[in-house]
């Protein structure tokens, strides 16, 4: 098969026959430890976030802190945070795990925080004229109306994720990050094939991830749909006073 | 009946908000608080569903007190319409109307049936009943506000500047409707505003509040203007009098107007 591309030592960007001969074996296997090491972290982040951030808006004075703490947990280096975690839970999931979910809550508890605080007051205040108690105002009106914002940062963690996980290869645990290192350390110099696949895949992977969430965002919120609503809306408030003119 | 006796709110702050205010609403009426901002009307509309407690004194709603009452469970008895209408911008126009009767516990298919009545009853037209609020213009969504207040077919209804937030020509159309639904529903409801002007077109009683949260004078429309008690309350009645009765005219003009205009809608079909 014809070369994609033609790599600086003669050698191509991309070997076909690489492709055919792993995907079923090292890619298929590295796809999908991305997939659980890209995901679990941001459940495991949000599951976090919502009461932290909850928190956060219920006690004002709480977010500052917790701000600044996810936010210098973020500044550390995923690579510093992977060695440490080596540590205690040795070469496991559980070590890219963790502080990758780490990471997500410096973009979840503020995307919670600023989802509750989108809620308008006369919402709220409406709520709780109606008899709603604080459990039902919060699941049955907060949470909906927050929403759109919670999930615009759940996506951008995914996507950040999708990114980062192939950090987690320099410790041997870094899904398609994987391939990267296979082909760095090919016995006879460098490989790219393998370095290409992985980067390719990751940007599908992050794309597709992207765009799920965006229909499942859409699919959650029909009352979001902004353009059709605000043309529709302006022409509503057009007749109703040509009507009450008229009368 | 609705009862004020010896009811003040005081904030942590110092600030009272409202001043040994004894005040008795009416059953089936329609009962005006109006004064400038800050003057404790909200507040004291608020006392009524417990969204504010009184700091000294008691408010009773026919006879009972309602602190003897759970607030959610007062609140759903109480209906209430919210300045900018406060409407759920995440459920459909059917589900905001049904709202209360849904926290009651009641049968979703009725209340969705009854919902899709109230709606005609507003003047809404029917076709609204999937769309969300969004959707709505400012007048249209106000009317969803008072038939989801009126869903539960609650005796009081309370109105926190209802209609402030539309532009005057639709104002006008909501309050004639507001009168005309009224005139069939005979409801006790204490209604909130600035507006001098709304408050004597509405009232049957109008107690006008001074900044201090102190009810200056409580009586009717006619006597309002007649005899103002104090120079406080002349003031506030005062500078716009003569606008007022300008006004009028300019409304009987534009009335005859649009019955001469060959042309003329029914206003209603057009609404959409």
């Amino acid at each position: 098969m014809i070369p994609a591309a033609i790599g600086t030592g003669g050698e191509p960007l991309l070997r076909w026959s690489y492709v055919r001969d792993n995907y079923d074996g090292p890619i298929w296997e590295a796809l999908r430890e991305h997939l659980v090491l890209s995901f679990t972290p941001v459940l495991l982040g949000l599951l976090i976030a919502l009461p932290l951030g909850l928190a956060c808006a219920r006690w004002t004075r709480l977010y500052p802190p917790v701000l600044a703490v996810t936010s210098v947990l973020y500044a550390i280096p995923a690579i510093g945070l992977f060695v440490v975690f080596v540590a205690f839970t040795g070469l496991t999931y559980t070590t890219v795990v963790v502080p990758l979910a780490l990471y997500t809550l410096s973009v979840l508890v503020p995307s919670v925080v600023d989802g509750l605080r989108s809620v308008p007051e006369h919402v709220r205040q409406s709520a709780v004229a109606m008899g709603f108690g604080p459990l039902r105002r919060l699941v049955q009106v907060e949470l909906p109306i927050a929403l759109p914002v919670v999930m615009g940062g759940l996506r951008v963690a995914t996507v950040a994720n999708i990114s980062l996980v192939s950090v987690g290869a320099l410790i041997g645990i870094g899904g398609l990050g994987q391939l990267m290192v296979t082909g760095m350390k090919w016995p006879g110099g460098a490989y790219p094939t393998p370095i290409v696949v992985a980067i390719v895949l990751i940007v599908v992977l992050a794309l597709v991830a992207d765009l799920v969430l965006m229909l499942v965002q859409r699919f959650l919120t029909p009352w979001e749909r902004s353009g059709r609503v605000s043309r529709r809306a302006a022409r509503a408030a057009r007749t109703e006073r040509a009507a009450e003119v008229a009368r | 009946m609705i009862t004020f006796a010896g009811v003040t709110k005081r904030y942590p702050d110092g600030t009272v908000a409202v001043d040994h205010l004894d005040l008795e609403i009416p059953a089936g009426e329609i009962t005006v608080l109006v004064g400038p901002s800050g003057c404790g009307k909200t507040t004291t509309l608020r006392m009524i569903n417990r969204m504010v407690e009184a700091t000294e004194g008691t408010v009773t709603v026919d006879g009972r007190n309602v602190r003897d009452v759970d607030p959610p469970t007062l609140r759903r008895g109480i209906g209430y319409v919210i300045q900018q209408a406060g409407l759920f911008p995440h459920r459909t126009i059917l589900d905001n109307i049904a709202t209360v009767p849904l926290l009651l516990g009641r049968d979703k298919k009725r209340a969705r049936a009854d919902a899709r009545a109230l709606m005609e009853r507003v003047g809404l037209d029917a076709a609204f009943a999937r769309r969300y609020p969004a959707q709505l213009s400012g007048g249209q969504q106000q009317r969803v506000g008072v038939a989801r207040a009126l869903a539960a077919d609650p005796p009081i209804l309370l109105m926190d500047e209802p209609f402030s937030a539309v532009d005057p020509i639709v104002r006008g159309g909501l309050q004639d409707e507001f009168l005309r639904l009224q005139s069939e529903l005979e409801k006790t409801i204490v209604f909130v505003t600035h507006d001098i002007d709304e408050a004597v077109k509405l009232g049957h009683r109008i107690a006008v509040f001074q900044v201090g949260g102190k009810l200056a004078q409580y009586t009717s429309p006619d006597e309002l203007l007649d005899a103002p008690a104090s120079d406080f309350v002349r003031d506030f009645l005062g500078g716009e009098r003569g606008i007022r009765r300008l006004r009028f005219a300019q409304e009987l003009e534009a009335e005859a107007a649009a019955e001469n205009a060959p042309g003329a809608v029914p206003a209603k079909a057009d609404e959409r």
